[in-house]
């Protein structure tokens, strides 16, 4: 067999290479929705905020020439989205789900905005660590090329999983997404604790920006986010706010975006548009497999209004 | 959302000896009308702020966002055109959120409603121009009504959280939209712009007389009206109100919450598809990508900013077609990104939101606090 040649065996290769490329932001951004959604509160903006912090990034990185202060700059920008929707979200009568729609088109509608005058030059490229040098066919080089920020995430998924279980700070962020009541009792106060964690959701959110804008597809352009920051939200449902179930969903529906693409490379072209749809269908069917009318989900946040 | 129940009739208060109660009859309402007006001058405050720090004349963008939106009857119908679908988008938010629903899928319900209405707009061709404009509208209105109703119906029986799923569906939608465009039903003739093949004249919805403003402000001028009366006047509109107050209760006393979940989204759907019917029957005279123009998204926004009273929709409709459609001339006559309409849309959103934490805090709406003294 030509080495060169691998056939259909480059659909599961590719979608493997894809589900690692296309996974980083989802990984970010539903690791920082946990974090979120953990404390009590939804935050339906980090669409946006994955959108500004894709701007940001690439602004910063063509400015100065460095990626890594992109990376940086996109984390501040979302730090401050996130703490901006964790203040205004402990005044009576705001509803977090709505802000997070507004915060969702007030993001994107500055990121055009600034964005403009960068949608020409380019930016230098996050590094990629190549692990597929043993191999000499191409695709498996090319599925194999894992970005570094794709394990960093890797690693602080099992960060997160080992600090929710065993550190003060994930014990608190835990005790105030469950009962309001029992953090005050505890002497907490349930609006800072949500501010710092929905400020942190940003944050990471915004790193998952910075990697569309920096790696995969690389540029910038006014539709870099088709609706990931979204997806990441009901993907952390989907795995029980569990930052390792996060991960490897977050796996899955890469691999679920990349079908288009990689049945596009072997010659597939029939239905090319509906396979595109295949993440928010997979997305959507899961919602529907994993909710139910009659009890509530196992492990979800007391306080949270999404799972009421 | 905070919801009044209450329905004095006005006329019996206005009495000459009855003063007070007339004040308080206004107090009462007035609150409805002030804290929104409060908002949107704050927010518009907010956003000159912002454009001075870019370094422009935030007075020269008002006015020139006067003379694009309002300024002239050309300006004004040019408004009045993109208020057209507005007011059908943001029906199909009102309309869940008075049953506590928070639906933002409605470019789906658009997009769809127009694929199914260009689809059966050829497919019908040589009927009565009567026949296949009606047929075009339920096509419309089915495809949407399915859409949307399809998110209700998950929300009751499978407890599928609706504002993620909407919006999933959106995508599909738009997804589902490129892939019949491109595909199955695409004019061979389309070449840079795929779309379906052209509705014959016949079939193309004209312009109200007298104006350059096509039928479907009246359409959804109608819909605002009758959705209006749905809510406020029928016993399905009293069943949705307290199923949105309370399911549990609303529950204990009987009401088919299911049917009534199920049937409000799909109206609303129904009413996003209609908007879609219209765009592709008065405006695009095909279905293309045109469709997904963001319509059901500055819709969510309307139905905020009126508080989804199907009613205030018309005025705020218009508000927003009118900056809208201001955007094109802001671009050229200021130099700004045309992302700047979406910037102000995105304050006036969340200060709109954040104006919720003043209702009832204010002893001047609330006679109940005047007789008790301070």
């Amino acid at each position: 067999m030509d080495a060169t040649e691998i056939g259909l065996w480059g659909v599961p290769l590719a979608i493997l290479g894809g589900a690692i490329r296309v996974s980083t932001p989802f990984i970010f951004v539903s690791l920082g929705e946990a974090i979120t959604e953990r404390s009590g509160r939804i935050n339906l903006g980090l669409e946006g905020t994955l959108v500004f912090g894709a701007m940001t990034a690439y602004a910063v990185a063509v400015v100065t020439g460095s990626p890594w202060l992109g990376v940086l700059a996109a984390a501040g920008a979302g730090l401050c989205f996130g703490l901006f929707h964790g203040w205004i979200c402990k005044f009576r009568g705001v509803n977090d789900i709505a802000i997070g729609i507004a915060l969702m088109l007030f993001g994107s509608g500055l990121a055009f905005f600034f964005g403009k005058p960068f949608i020409q030059p380019s930016a230098p490229d996050l590094p990629a660590i190549a692990f597929g040098g043993w191999s000499n066919i191409p695709q498996v080089q090319a599925a194999l090329n894992v970005n570094v920020l794709f394990l960093i995430g890797a690693a602080l998924a099992l960060f997160l999983w080992w600090a929710f279980r065993n550190t003060r700070a994930g014990l608190i962020v835990r005790v105030v997404g469950d009962s309001s009541d029992a953090a005050r009792a505890m002497g907490l106060n349930p609006n800072t604790v949500r501010l710092l964690a929905t400020g942190v959701g940003g944050a990471l959110a915004g790193i998952g920006g910075a990697y569309l804008s920096l790696y995969y597809p690389g540029s910038w352009t006014e539709r870099i986010s088709s609706g990931q920051g979204l997806m990441a939200v009901a993907l952390v449902i989907f795995a029980r706010w569990n930052p390792l179930g996060c991960f490897a969903a977050a796996l899955l529906f890469g691999g679920a975006g990349a079908l288009g693409p990689a049945l596009q490379s072997v010659g597939v072209t029939q239905g090319y548009y509906l396979f595109y749809a295949a993440p928010y269908i997979l997305t959507l069917i899961i919602m529907i497999a994993t909710s139910s009318p009659s009890r509530s989900l196992a492990g979800a946040p007391g306080e949270l209004s999404i799972t009421k | 959302m905070a919801d009044t129940v209450s329905t004095a009739s006005a006329p019996a208060l206005f009495g000459a000896r009855n003063y007070p109660a007339a004040l308080e009859w206004v107090a009462r309402r007035a609150e409805a009308f002030v804290i929104p007006l409060a908002a949107l001058i704050v927010g518009m405050a907010l956003f000159s702020l912002f454009i001075a720090l870019v370094g422009k004349s935030p007075v020269q963008l008002y006015v020139t966002m006067w003379r694009g939106g309002f300024g002239s009857w050309f300006s004004i119908q040019n408004s009045l055109s993109r208020a057209a679908p507005l007011l059908l988008a943001a029906l199909c938010v009102a309309l869940p959120a008075r049953l506590g629903l928070v639906v933002i899928g409605g470019e789906g319900a658009i997009v769809l409603g127009g694929v199914a209405a260009a689809a059966i707009g050829v497919a019908a061709n040589g009927a009565p121009a009567f026949v296949v404009i009606l047929l075009m509208g339920v096509a419309g209105v089915v495809a949407g009504g399915i859409w949307i109703g399809a998110v209700g119906a998950l929300r009751h029986y499978r407890a599928v959280n609706e504002t993620i799923s909407s919006l999933l569906m959106a995508y599909i939608a738009i997804a589902l939209m490129n892939h019949l465009v491109e595909g199955p039903l695409r004019d061979p003739a389309s070449l840079n712009k795929p779309s379906t093949e052209p509705l014959a004249d016949a079939y193309r919805i004209g312009n109200i007389p007298g104006m350059d403003v096509h039928w479907g402000l009246v359409v959804g001028i109608v819909a605002c009206v009758l959705s209006w009366l749905l809510i406020e006047k029928t016993r399905w509109g009293f069943a949705a109100r307290i199923a949105g107050g309370n399911v549990r209760a609303a529950q204990v006393q009987g009401l088919a919450v299911g049917p009534l979940i199920v049937g409000f989204t799909g109206l609303a759907g129904g009413f996003a598809g209609l908007a879609g019917m219209l765009e592709v029957g008065a405006v695009q005279g095909s279905a293309n990508a045109s469709l997904a123009a963001g319509y059901g998204y500055t819709g969510i926004l309307v139905a905020f900013l009126a508080r989804h009273n199907p009613l205030a929709i018309i005025p705020v409709a218009f508000l927003l077609g009118g900056i809208g459609a201001s955007g094109g001339l802001i671009q050229r006559r200021m130099d700004l990104p045309d992302a700047t309409v979406l910037v102000l849309q995105g304050m006036l959103f969340v200060v709109i939101l954040f104006s919720e934490t003043f209702y009832g805090r204010f002893k001047v709406f609330n006679p109940d606090l005047w007789k008790r003294g301070s």
